[in-house]
């Protein structure tokens, strides 16, 4: 519960790992209940945007060239 | 023949261009001199700056002279030595300048049957004995890459089979194309750069190294030392997906894991999202449960503490609150069903659950939280009195209420 980061700039990643250390935190530590609600709702977010995120990404191909130039291919 | 026997009977003589370009058609219409493999040691090898290749195979008996162009000698790989034992194919001509017949070749190659896979096994044993196999010298390759590069021909079906799986898999992925060429006598050097070429610009976190099957010809680059040597000073891990599953190359034992096609490559560097959309379920159902878990434990507690609270007050007075918790416990036990079913039916259609399981669930399924003017929520009886302003929060929004009946 230190920061809270805006769950939709969150990377896959970041999100679900943030997901498994919220359900531990609800699991152990957390005995207030407006904190639980609290936390039960972020990670609630959190596992949205993580299913958004595997459901709607596109597979990005880039080519690197001889000097390190970048370009995308269809 | 018939003209050059009537120009003999005549005593007229030929020219000596005339005569040798007979002697050269000759061989020419000849088919077993066109296609033929030879073989011989060679000598008298010379590669003047012109580029061409010049020598003599020869055995005990006989000698041949014999020219490569050019175009065909810079392709190879292996420039032989003189008493080298080799086969060379090629076709017979003459060389009208030089009054003398040669072999015009087009291949060349060691001699003995399978010289290549004896080359082969010869590299295995020795990079075997340095220890480049051994298991333990293999990196692991991540579970989840965030980028991938991909050392393959851009227009080559492998590279083609790498995309469908990533997208099919894993579309998280950025994926990074150094493109070579797979195949012919600079391939190895191609490939080797690319590899490099990934690690300096892009530092990927797993190279996949791919190309379709062939014979042991086709394969030469990924059976060779340069390459061999790249993959091990590879920064990051390289899967080699080369061939398919009865080919196994020299890449194949080096690279820190082997896939038997460059859809196997692929599916060895990613996740499944299925699998991961599963345990994107399974974490709610932890956290559903957990908050359950949380909101029982609370009632027990008041539950506990109401019964402390009978034995020294009036039943009258307590029975309501009594009343209040017994009926929260219910509820919460059956939130926790509720919400156990609802997460296992979820696991089954794997996007379903996501629309099913509104964070505002808890209270929009009769939960309130309720809380004093300061913030603070109400969690135990005892700390509301007759008269005070609690603000009683639901799924759509708050009021304020008057407590009747709190602790004096």
């Amino acid at each position: 519960m230190a920061k809270e980061s805006n769950v939709a700039s969150l990377t896959y990643e970041q999100a679900f790992e943030e997901l498994e250390k919220t359900v531990k935190q609800l699991e152990a530590e957390i005995q207030n209940l407006d904190q639980a609600l609290l936390l039960f709702e972020r990670g609630q977010a959190l596992a949205k945007h993580c299913a958004d995120l595997l459901e709607k990404a596109e597979l990005k191909v880039q080519q690197l060239g001889e000097d390190g130039d970048l370009q995308v291919l269809d | 023949m018939e003209q050059l026997d009537f120009l003999q009977q005549t005593n007229v003589p030929v020219s000596v261009t005339d005569l040798t370009r007979r002697l050269r058609g000759v061989i020419e219409s000849e088919d077993g001199l066109q296609n033929v493999w030879v073989q011989g040691e060679l000598s008298n090898f010379s590669r003047p700056k012109s580029g061409h290749w010049y020598f003599t195979l020869k055995d005990d008996g006989a000698q041949l002279p014999c020219v490569m162009w050019r175009s065909t000698a810079e392709l190879q790989i292996h420039v032989p030595k003189d008493g080298e034992s080799l086969e060379v194919h090629g076709g017979l001509s003459l060389y009208e300048a030089g009054g003398r017949y040669q072999l015009y070749v087009d291949e060349i190659r060691p001699a003995g049957a399978g010289a290549l896979y004896l080359e082969f096994l010869k590299l295995k044993t020795k990079l075997e004995a340095e220890g480049l196999f051994a298991a333990e010298r293999k990196r692991a390759v991540p579970a989840a890459p965030r980028r991938i590069g991909i050392v393959s021909s851009p227009t080559g079906a492998a590279l083609r089979d790498i995309v469908n799986t990533l997208t099919r898999r894993y579309p998280l992925v950025e994926v990074f194309l150094a493109g070579t060429q797979v195949q012919g006598p600079t391939a190895a050097a191609q490939v080797r750069h690319a590899i490099q070429r990934l690690n300096h610009y892009v530092v990927p976190d797993v190279i996949i190294l791919a190309r379709g099957g062939g014979s042991l010809e086709d394969l030469a680059a990924f059976n060779s030392e340069m390459l061999a040597r790249a993959i091990v000073a590879s920064a990051a891990p390289i899967i080699c997906g080369v061939g398919h599953e009865t080919d196994f190359t020299i890449a194949d034992f080096v690279a820190d894991l082997r896939a038997p096609t460059p859809t196997a490559a692929a599916e060895l560097a990613t996740p499944d999202r299925f699998e991961l959309a599963a345990g994107i379920a399974e974490q709610q159902l932890s956290l559903g449960r957990a908050l359950a878990d949380l909101v029982r434990e609370k009632s027990w507690e008041l539950d506990a503490m109401a019964q402390r609270l009978q034995a020294r007050s009036p039943e009258a007075k307590i029975s309501s609150s009594r009343q209040r918790l017994d009926d929260l416990t219910v509820r919460s036990e059956r939130a926790l069903q509720q919400q156990s079913r609802l997460l296992r039916a979820n696991l089954g259609g794997l996007q379903s659950k996501l629309g099913a399981l509104n964070p505002t669930d808890v209270l929009s399924r009769g939960y309130a939280v309720v809380s004093q003017k300061d913030g603070k929520v109400v969690s135990r009886a005892k700390l509301v009195k007759s008269g005070e302003t609690l603000k009683v929060q639901v799924s759509d929004g708050d009021f304020g209420v008057t407590v009747n009946d709190g602790s004096k």
